[in-house]
């Protein structure tokens, strides 16, 4: 029992002893709890000594202590809120330097010549209250004034719930929504999905429309074209046979067809992966690439003393033989 | 197309503010809840958990299949069950052969698991087998005090997480006035402790007594500590520090906090503070006595009858004089 040291946190009632270990292990199991419950009686006896110690009030149940705050750190339970980030009105406000006057609650009312409240039931300056509106000279015949000064206000209300919501909203994007609102989607889409409907295009229209004609009978070819309706671009056929006759022109159309077929064919069977044409343009390129880069540098540093660089040949695979490809 | 959702009554608004996360947080709630197999000692470990901390805690009793807290995909129903109850510690106790009386510590935030410890429980005593003077008992939702012995909490990592973890779990109610400063103790009310020691590298030794505090010389009364509650052996299996980033984030504490207006006080040049006192509408005529009115009692009404009785003829007389 020398002079230990032991931690103590007031904040939380908490002492550790940091020093203390079993030689050896305890023999029997009350041997253990009676040497726990001794080091324990020591802990909590230090934590009392500094307790008491502390300037203590009286009260009615027993001294009172005013604990200072605990100097373990435990990790929250939940996030730290963050500050809402101020509204247009507010941006606003502060930019012109409009600052908010208190308003009291009763206000004189000049027309009874009474004091009235300036919210809520019999309230000062009313809307509604008005019994006769005057007409100006600028009003039409059959317009009812009191429905116009209703639709008005169910404006005025409605542009304001837009406002509150584009705040909220704005709010909700850092993360500070008050914490008893909450934003929820009104419409669902059919899928029952979370993607918004798509938007659909003029063309994609035009093009839906024109396969929708094919369902006819003569496939849409007669059908009535509605004025500013383009003619449908997939003709439909879809078979493309050789003219019997050879013309002039480019060559015989008949031996790039059979050509064609045959390239098709014998590649898939060679082993020849290799596109000689495009191996050779892609080095090419590369080359070119280098050669700007080295002359970036160069013009840095003096291109007299530089050693010669030897160009290295990018070996083709397994030969160049143009066996498979015949042009 | 969004639509602001706000509580229509003030109940359900004040219930939701109090879920909101604030500056200085309040206790943390436990959420104590079993798995698909428990065991006799597993129930009475998890009952006297939920009876030590019976304000704050709420307790599960239905079996949970798909609970697995230590695997990826079997933390859901646990940080659903968070959120719903707002409990950011919870206590889950299952039984297997392979890990038999398992205790599973977790704390949550932001309703994610934070970290875990995973604990075995032997050597089980519960509060019934104690015998002592039940005048010690210790009341409910009074302050504990808490004590770690052992250079195994500093040296080995899993003890050092779960003492941490422990002190979480321990620790009294009303933990947001003594985080801001201005918490007061009642030094009367404090009548026990919880004792956790580092028996070996993985062994703790957890034991909750109550406390005597006997008459001194001195201000500081001496302490006696008597085995009142569960005992139990702890021996840590697995635990999960929590992420870097997580910690970080959960550390972090305001940096300064919002003085309090002070109301009906204001400063005066010439007279210096002033204060504002308002005193209700005093009924002086109507408030009842809390004596008898003199003429009342009993003793000087029959000692006026009986006057009266005797003073009568001379009265009269007297008056006929006059």
């Amino acid at each position: 029992m020398g002079t230990q040291e032991h931690q103590i946190d007031l904040g939380h009632l908490l002492a550790f002893d940091p020093l203390h270990h079993f030689p050896s292990p305890p023999s029997s199991r009350e041997e253990l709890v009676k040497e726990c419950l001794q080091k324990g009686t020591e802990l909590v006896q230090s934590i009392a000594d500094t307790l008491f110690n502390l300037p203590s009030t009286e009260d009615i149940d027993g001294p009172l202590v005013k604990l200072p705050p605990p100097t373990t750190r435990l990790p929250r339970e939940k996030h730290l809120p963050k500050p809402k980030p101020p509204t247009k009105w507010e941006l606003f406000a502060k930019a012109k330097g409009i600052k908010n006057r208190k308003k009291d609650k009763i206000v004189y009312d000049e027309q009874t010549g009474t004091w009235k409240r300036r919210h809520g039931y019999d309230r000062v300056n009313d809307d509604e209250d008005i019994p006769i509106i005057e007409a100006k000279m600028t009003d039409e015949a059959g317009e009812d004034p009191f429905a116009k000064r209703r639709a008005e206000k169910k404006k005025r209300v409605e542009k304001q719930g837009k406002n509150r919501l584009q705040n909220l909203k704005q709010a909700a994007k850092v993360g500070a929504l008050p914490s008893h609102i909450q934003l929820a989607a009104t419409a669902l889409p059919i899928t029952g999905t979370q993607t918004a409907p798509k938007k659909v295009s003029k063309n994609e229209l035009e093009d839906v429309a024109s396969m929708a004609a094919t369902a006819t009978a003569s496939g849409g070819k007669f059908d009535k074209k509605l004025p500013g309706e383009k003619p449908e671009k997939h003709k439909g056929k879809y078979r493309k046979f050789l003219p019997v006759v050879e013309g002039t022109g480019i060559g015989s159309l008949e031996k790039q067809q059979t050509e064609k077929i045959l390239n098709k064919l014998i590649s898939k069977n060679s082993h020849e992966i290799l596109n000689v044409d495009k191996a050779i343009n892609m080095y090419n390129v590369k080359k070119e690439k280098k050669r700007k880069n080295r002359q970036g540098k160069d013009s840095s540093t003096s291109s007299k003393l530089k050693p010669k660089k030897q160009l290295q040949k990018k070996s083709l695979k397994k030969g160049t033989s143009k066996k498979g490809k015949s042009k | 197309m969004l639509k602001i959702k706000t509580p229509k009554s003030g109940k359900a608004k004040r219930e939701i503010e109090k879920r909101a996360p604030k500056l200085v947080e309040s206790g943390k709630k436990t959420l104590i809840l079993q798995g698909t197999k428990t065991s006799n000692v597993l129930n009475a470990v998890l009952t006297e958990i939920y009876h030590l901390k019976k304000d704050s805690a709420v307790r599960y009793t239905r079996k949970n299949e798909n609970i697995r807290p230590f695997e990826s995909g079997g933390e859901t129903s646990l940080e659903f069950f968070s959120l719903k109850t707002d409990c950011s510690i919870f206590v889950f106790g299952s039984h297997s052969k392979k890990r038999p009386d398992n205790l599973v510590i977790g704390r949550t935030y932001d309703h994610h698991i934070y970290d875990l410890v995973e604990v075995g429980v032997e050597n089980f005593k519960s509060m019934e087998s104690f015998t002592y003077d039940k005048k010690l008992s210790p009341k409910v939702g009074s302050k504990p005090f808490i004590a770690f012995i052992g250079e195994g909490f500093e040296s080995v990592d899993e003890l050092k997480h779960l003492k941490e973890v422990l002190l979480d779990l321990l620790r009294g109610e009303k933990q947001d006035l003594i985080d801001a400063g201005c918490g007061n103790l009642n030094l009367a009310g404090l009548d026990h402790a919880y004792i956790c020691t580092a028996v070996s590298s993985n062994r703790v030794f957890f034991t909750h007594c109550a406390m005597r505090l006997k008459k001194s010389g001195t201000i500081v009364p001496r302490m006696e500590l008597v085995e009142v509650g569960p005992s139990m052996d702890l021996v840590v299996r697995r635990h999960r520090l929590p992420n870097d980033s997580v910690r970080k984030e959960a550390m972090k504490t305001a940096k300064e906090q919002p003085k309090k207006k002070v109301k009906n006080v204001s400063q005066d040049v010439i007279q210096g503070k002033v204060g504002k006192i308002y005193v209700p509408d005093q009924q002086v005529g109507s408030v009842a006595l809390p004596y008898k009115a003199k003429g009342l009692k009993r003793e000087r009404r029959e000692a006026k009858m009986k006057h009266e009785t005797n003073d009568r003829a001379p009265k009269k007389q007297k008056e006929n004089s006059e």
